[in-house]
């Protein structure tokens, strides 16, 4: 009888959805820490109102898949309680744009006790949500505010562009001591990519991945940018040689993955679904300007919401939530 | 088992140690506020000694607490040391918080004092959440948050005693009434008379003890904690009581008369109990002077120590922001110090 060498075992892949890769991730960091527990409204029985958590609670039961009341300020407060206690709580805030209704937990417990403290607290917690345009959930179910808790100091914030992201960051998310947002969009969770079996696999929060090469131009994108500018990459192949990149994650950010890029092709096109103003964009492009003035060659682009909320309507969502399309137009601006 | 027992005369004798050290501690936080030794914003507990020692006595030192914006008394009823608390009022190293949080945010995990909390209200959601990691491990401690009168006006106060309540998590929330939420009469902030009637809405046990007088606090808390310990769950007790002090030193208090506090002084939590203590024969007027002038030793002494602590180093203010630090801001250090912006250490 023998045994896969280890490497084999490491490098072996599955075919999984962002949603499937999610959920995996959840019952791999579950089963192998009794610390871990997910909380949040409909989580438990009814699996999550986009069925991320199906399954978890028949496997974890109650007290690990906690169904909340509808109370966003009481639960992320307890789940900054519980992992201010030795816990290691997975909180899903069900949309992004209910995060507001917790504010106060975030900002002033969550972000600030360790330092606070002066560093003598750990703050395990992970907060699951999920952003963006797409299905006419209009305004109060569509926003993308994740620049907010990039921009907070105290908080992690990660934004997965492919289901081997969404699964490596957000077991990493889990492990950590530090409080880490994870951001999914909403209309990644059917898309589909290889993704590593191992359970040891996870991917380091602050590393950007180049997802292709090119020498023309660079798109650094986040979340359901990432597919739709590697589409874009393919269909400009022969004509524009476009390298594109995945954030991954916000805060910290891989300013050095961005930089050699940058310096390889002399243009940039940052997309990412936030408002166009303040925001993630205006961050990347800084710190461009401020690492490799000498590189550019052309302004640097941004594509994102035009500062406007999602409207209902599809005409008017499609106007302003930007896809491969507003991608490609940026490209052709600069080469 | 509570940590300190009111049933026996050195228990007894304890709960009024550490009420006077409260009321000595403040007492001089407040005089070096006023000669501006102490800086920023001192919020004193003056009157309110009852709450926080009848409380504190009656939980296990595994019990977690949260605190206040007005969290000396807190602390000291917690355990914690006034030479630590004192350094870190200075903004000293020595100081609970390495001199990162001063007054409002004084916390020490070790004793299970997650915080004081310079958000009105913020403290219930993590006594909740230290609640549920309680009893999500199977431990036998419970969660105490300390809050004021004007936090039960707060949103996410009701929720994390409905949370509680719901989970049936083994949590109390100890309502200090001292009459003024901030500059304003509690009774023109909330449209009930006894806060502690909120309880029947999340049908939990609600009581309105004497928070002048330490054996009610006590008794009080003590049959709440065993409650939630036997997985019966939360407890709301409002303690009426009454702060001698301003809302903050400097407080011109233009919302209340002199006469009133005198009124209360009438019935001092310390004077009241040290009488009681004297008449049962627990202590004499001579070792009451006797503990009285140690007490006043102990927190010089602990002036003492704060004033003679480091400082800081500047650098340090770019630690402790992450477990995992991030090149950001080992990048904004090493720009602002290679300035020499943040470089003078005095």
């Amino acid at each position: 009888m023998s045994t896969q060498p280890e490497t084999a075992s490491s490098d072996r892949t599955e075919t999984l959805t962002v949603r499937e890769a999610i959920r995996a991730a959840l019952r791999e960091e579950m089963e192998q820490d009794e610390d871990v527990f997910v909380m949040g409204e409909d989580v438990g029985k009814f699996g999550g109102v986009l069925d991320v958590t199906d399954g978890l609670f028949e496997q974890f039961g109650g007290e690990r898949v906690r169904d909340t009341p509808i109370s966003e300020a009481g639960f992320v407060g307890a789940g900054v309680g519980a992992a201010a206690t030795g816990s290691r709580p997975v909180v899903e805030v069900m949309f992004s744009d209910f995060l507001g209704v917790s504010g106060e937990q975030i900002m002033n417990q969550m972000a600030k006790m360790r330092y606070m403290f002066g560093g003598k607290i750990e703050m395990p917690v992970t907060i699951r949500t999920t952003e963006g345009g797409g299905m006419g959930a209009a305004s109060q179910h569509s926003g993308t505010p994740h620049t907010w808790f990039a921009h907070f100091p105290g908080l992690k914030a990660v934004t997965p562009g492919t289901p081997a992201a969404a699964k490596g960051l957000l077991k990493s998310a889990i492990r950590s001591n530090d409080p880490v947002f994870f951001f999914e969009n909403k209309m990644m969770y059917e898309q589909s990519g290889e993704v590593p079996t191992d359970p040891g696999y996870t991917l380091p929060i602050g590393e950007a991945s180049v997802e292709r090469e090119g020498e023309d131009v660079t798109v650094v994108a986040t979340q359901r940018l990432v597919g739709e500018s590697l589409d874009v990459a393919e269909d400009l192949a022969g004509e524009t040689s476009v390298e594109v990149i995945d954030v991954r994650s916000l805060y910290p950010l891989d300013t050095d993955t961005l930089a050699d890029s940058i310096r390889k092709t002399g243009r940039m096109v940052v997309a990412d679904e936030s408002p166009i103003s303040y925001g993630v964009h205006a961050e990347i492009v800084t710190r461009m300007v401020e690492n490799e003035f000498f590189s550019l060659d052309a302004p640097l682009q941004r594509v994102g919401v035009p500062d406007t909320h999602i409207p209902f309507s599809s005409p008017l969502e499609d106007e302003v939530v930007p896809d491969g399309d507003d991608v490609r137009d940026a490209i052709s601006q600069v080469v | 088992m509570s940590s300190i027992s009111i049933e026996d005369t050195d228990g007894r004798r304890e709960i009024l140690r550490r009420m006077l050290t409260i009321r000595e501690f403040d007492s001089t936080a407040g005089d070096l506020f006023a000669d501006g030794e102490i800086p920023g914003f001192v919020h004193l507990y003056i009157g309110e000694e009852a709450v926080a020692v009848g409380a504190c006595a009656a939980l296990d030192e595994e019990d977690y607490i949260t605190s206040t914006h007005r969290g000396h008394g807190h602390c000291i009823a917690k355990g914690l040391d006034p030479n630590r608390m004192m350094a870190e009022l200075f903004g000293r190293r020595d100081g609970y918080c390495n001199g990162k949080g001063g007054s409002m945010h004084i916390a020490d995990v070790e004793a299970n004092m997650l915080g004081a909390n310079g958000i009105v209200g913020a403290g219930p959601p993590l006594a909740t959440g230290a609640a549920l990691t309680s009893q999500f491990k199977g431990e036998d401690r419970i969660a105490l948050a300390f809050l004021g009168d004007g936090a039960v006006a707060q949103g996410q106060v009701h929720e994390a005693i409905n949370l509680a309540a719901t989970w049936d998590l083994p949590a109390v929330f100890l309502v200090e009434n001292n009459h003024f939420g901030e500059g304003t009469p509690a009774d023109e902030q909330h449209n009930i008379e006894n806060l502690s009637e909120t309880a029947e809405s999340y049908n939990i046990p609600g009581f309105t003890v004497d928070g002048m007088d330490v054996t009610a606090v006590n008794e009080a808390v003590a049959e709440a904690r065993e409650r939630a310990r036997n997985g019966e769950g939360p407890t709301l007790i409002e303690a009426d009581t009454y702060r001698y002090r301003g809302h903050f030193e400097g407080d011109p208090e233009p919302y209340r008369d002199e006469e009133d506090v005198k009124h209360w002084q009438e019935r001092d939590p310390i004077d009241t109990f040290a009488e009681r203590l004297i008449d049962r024969g627990d202590l004499t007027e001579a070792e009451l002077e006797e503990m009285r002038s140690e007490i006043a030793a102990e927190i010089e002494a602990a002036v003492e120590y704060a004033r003679d602590a480091d400082l800081p180093d500047p650098s340090e203010a770019y630690d402790d922001m992450f477990g995992e630090p991030v090149p950001e801001i080992e990048e904004f250090a090493s720009r602002l110090r290679a300035d020499g912006a943040g470089g003078d250490s005095r």
